[in-house]
């Protein structure tokens, strides 16, 4: 017991005393949050557009109104010509035109139909169908409410509620994803470098010929950093909801029972990265490369599972940080307990296990 | 039990002798398809300093890690204190202190928080044990605070002693300990080790290094991983059968071209200031020489027959025998292929 106190304050010196350490532990994080809180936008704000009203009639008008004061748009030029909407295209800083026909307010009343277009700059397709189906929504609404007797041409409309994320706030989305990858990152990277490092400058050689057991060094190395990944996930989940405005619906305390699981998961993995690795550059490789990438792109991070191809979902299941994300995803937003997540959290049980157990066998008492 | 290579009755009277600390039996050991080691045979007395001779890539810290039970032989057998290195490796490792080829402590702990952790892991304290590394320890302790990886050289390697020894090993396993150290550490360092030795702990060092052969109470010599013998420094001399004749002159390179080219040679090589020449047969006389390198306009010249050192031995023995008496041209300077000796004969 003496001698894992004595290993894990060493371990604690090797982290306080690195810079870099300190910087991958504390600063990346939350630069990483703040990063993909502003730059991941599935909302659309402040999208510049140009009117070509050949109408200029009151109805015109008072939509024109409408829509402005929406907040999702700012008029960036009143077209008088036709062909001013190719150019003002090209300019690249609009990207949605709304014509409207000339009579567009006559025509609505007596024929109660009348002709608009919405043009938008599809170059990003994401923002164009976005601001399409937010303008045509603001129409409508306003067409509706004028003219409560008018049938609209689409008699069917369908009233949508996001439920869980009222108002599609992609927050709510990535807090839980940058979660997982954070932790899976410095848990994994950060116990698969440190015990590269040993080996790299030759300390290795010294533990494994003192009477330290395996599980003792394994332990010594883990423990630090599942501390400090803890306070970590803390921070996210503070970040995310101060800054952010992310609700923690469900219980905190089963949210971050969650997380030391699946912390202790990534730890156990980054172990046994370290065995497989044989320097500081390739434990941080396979980090890098096998844990990222795969952990953005696959987890249900930023891509919908269910969109992906048949093969893919199949990988999907390998992915420890799809089962985290769903279960973060379900306590923070959804507010559920235990019961609905038990699934996933017996997954994570599994996956933690079958690696303390590979990398217990995998971890040599010998160099060779 | 002793193997034939050893030649105990040879060896000078020692303290403590007769047991044996160290028992090596037909080790042998490859990585891949490079024979590390071959049919390793040794024992090492207790409390006795024994040295393993030999250069880069011998071999010496393959055995040595075999010893340590950090590597597995692939035939043989070994023993440390009657413990099987493969069977009670765990014992092994309590009775033992190693230090590395390299400085293993951790550069960004200080002295003495590296000393506390490795004395913790080994189940004792600093305290416990002071009077075995207080003569070691109290040079290095003003500077306790100081982070291990800005110590210079020697501090480093004095640290590194003293966290070797921090449990009381009975058995010290030193790899190179003195390679990249200045001559001043290095003096004090073998200091340490005899005054270790005079506390009964059996110490098995390896070098590089010839002149730190004759340190050490017996010498096992290693060459791409065959013992070439094992005997006291000064036994093994004395059996060498040549008369080696020392030269010297203002013009190195020359004069080693020279002498190689000299009818009677049979190896020449650079030692340090001198060229150490031996001849096809011990008739070439001293003044033969002087007379065919006065002949070649050298000047300063210096000729004298000296006692063969461990060099000279370790010398003419890695060398295939008999040499080839010409083609001489491709032989290169020592120096340059730090007793790679077979490329000479190429």
């Amino acid at each position: 017991m003496k001698q894992l106190k004595s290993f894990i304050q060493k371990e604690f010196y090797h982290i306080f005393r690195d810079p870099r350490t300190i910087m991958v532990l504390f600063f990346i994080p939350i630069a990483q949050l703040l990063i993909f809180g502003t730059v991941i936008k599935n909302e659309i704000q402040d999208v510049h557009i140009a009117i070509y009203d050949q109408a200029k009639d009151e109805t015109t008008l008072k939509i024109t109104n409408k829509i402005l004061s929406s907040g999702y748009f700012i008029l960036d030029k009143n077209l008088e010509n036709i062909n001013d909407i190719e150019s003002i295209f090209r300019k690249g800083k609009v990207k949605e035109v709304i014509v409207f026909e000339s009579n567009f307010g006559d025509k609505l009343i007596k024929e109660g139909k009348a002709n608009l277009q919405l043009i938008a700059d599809a170059s990003d397709p994401n923002m164009a169908r976005l601001a399409i189906s937010y303008t045509s929504g603001i129409i409508n609404d306003y067409v509706k409410k004028m003219h409560p007797n008018l049938q609209m041409p689409l008699q069917i409309e369908p009233e949508i509620r996001m439920y869980f994320n009222e108002e599609m706030k992609s927050a709510y989305m990535f807090v839980p994803g940058v979660m997982a990858l954070i932790l899976m990152l410095i848990s994994a990277m950060m116990t698969s470098i440190s015990i590269t490092r040993e080996k790299e400058l030759g300390t290795m050689e010294i533990l494994l010929i003192s009477p330290l057991r395996p599980s003792q060094i394994i332990v010594g190395k883990v423990l630090p950093y599942l501390l400090l990944s803890v306070a970590n996930a803390f921070v996210i989940v503070l970040i995310g909801h101060f800054v952010f405005g992310v609700p923690v619906l469900g219980s905190f305390v089963l949210l971050m029972l969650e997380t030391i699981l699946f912390i202790t998961m990534a730890l156990c993995l980054g172990i046994f990265i370290s065995t497989v690795a044989k320097s500081q550059m390739a434990a941080m490789f396979i980090s890098m490369i096998v844990l990222m990438l795969p952990t953005i792109l696959l987890s249900g991070f930023i891509y919908p599972i269910e969109n992906m191809p048949k093969v893919l979902q199949v990988v999907s299941h390998i992915m420890p940080a799809r089962y985290f994300i769903s279960i973060v995803r379900a306590i923070m937003l959804k507010g559920t307990g235990l019961l609905f997540v038990w699934k996933e959290t017996a997954v994570l049980i599994g996956m933690t296990l079958f690696f303390i157990a590979l990398s217990v066998n995998k971890f040599k008492i010998r160099l060779e | 039990m002793k193997n034939e290579q050893i030649k105990v009755s040879n060896s000078p009277p020692l303290e403590g002798l007769g047991e044996a600390m160290i028992e090596i039996k037909n080790i042998s050991k490859s990585y891949n398809d490079i024979q590390a080691l071959k049919e390793i045979s040794l024992t090492v007395e207790k409390g006795e300093l024994f040295g393993l001779i030999g250069p880069d890539g011998a071999g010496k810290t393959t055995l040595m890690r075999i010893l340590m039970t950090l590597l597995l032989p692939d035939s043989g057998e070994a023993k440390m204190d009657n413990l099987d290195v493969v069977k009670n490796f765990k014992k092994i490792r309590h009775i033992v202190g190693y230090m590395p080829g390299r400085f293993s402590l951790y550069q960004d702990l200080s002295v003495e928080e590296n000393l506390n952790f490795f004395a913790t892991v080994f189940g004792t304290t600093i305290e416990e044990n002071y009077d075995l590394i207080r003569d070691i320890y109290y040079q290095i302790e003003p500077f306790k605070t100081r982070r291990a990886g800005k110590l210079s050289g020697g501090m480093k390697q004095k640290l590194a002693l003293s966290c070797a020894l921090i449990h009381k090993p009975k058995i010290l396993i030193l790899d190179e300990p003195t390679t990249g150290v200045d001559a001043v550490s290095r003096k004090e360092f073998w200091e340490m080790l005899k005054s270790l030795q005079q506390k009964g702990i059996t110490i098995l060092v390896s070098t590089p290094y010839m002149d730190e052969a004759s340190l050490c109470d017996r010498v096992a010599l290693i060459q791409k991983g065959v013992m070439l013998d094992v005997d006291s420094p000064s036994r093994i001399t004395e059996k060498f059968p040549r008369k080696i004749i020392q030269v010297h002159s203002e013009e190195m390179f020359r004069l080693i071209q020279d002498l190689r080219s000299f009818p009677k040679a049979e190896s020449v090589f650079a030692f340090g200031q001198f060229v150490h020449f031996t001849g096809i047969d011990d008739e070439v006389e001293i003044t033969e020489l002087d007379k065919f390198l006065t002949n070649r306009k050298h000047t300063n010249i210096i000729v004298e027959e000296i006692h063969p050192g461990i060099e000279d031995v370790f010398m003419s023995m890695s060398l295939p025998c008999p040499l080839p008496k010409r083609g001489t041209e491709k032989r290169l300077l020592r120096k340059e292929v730090k007793y790679n000796a077979r490329q000479t004969t190429k």
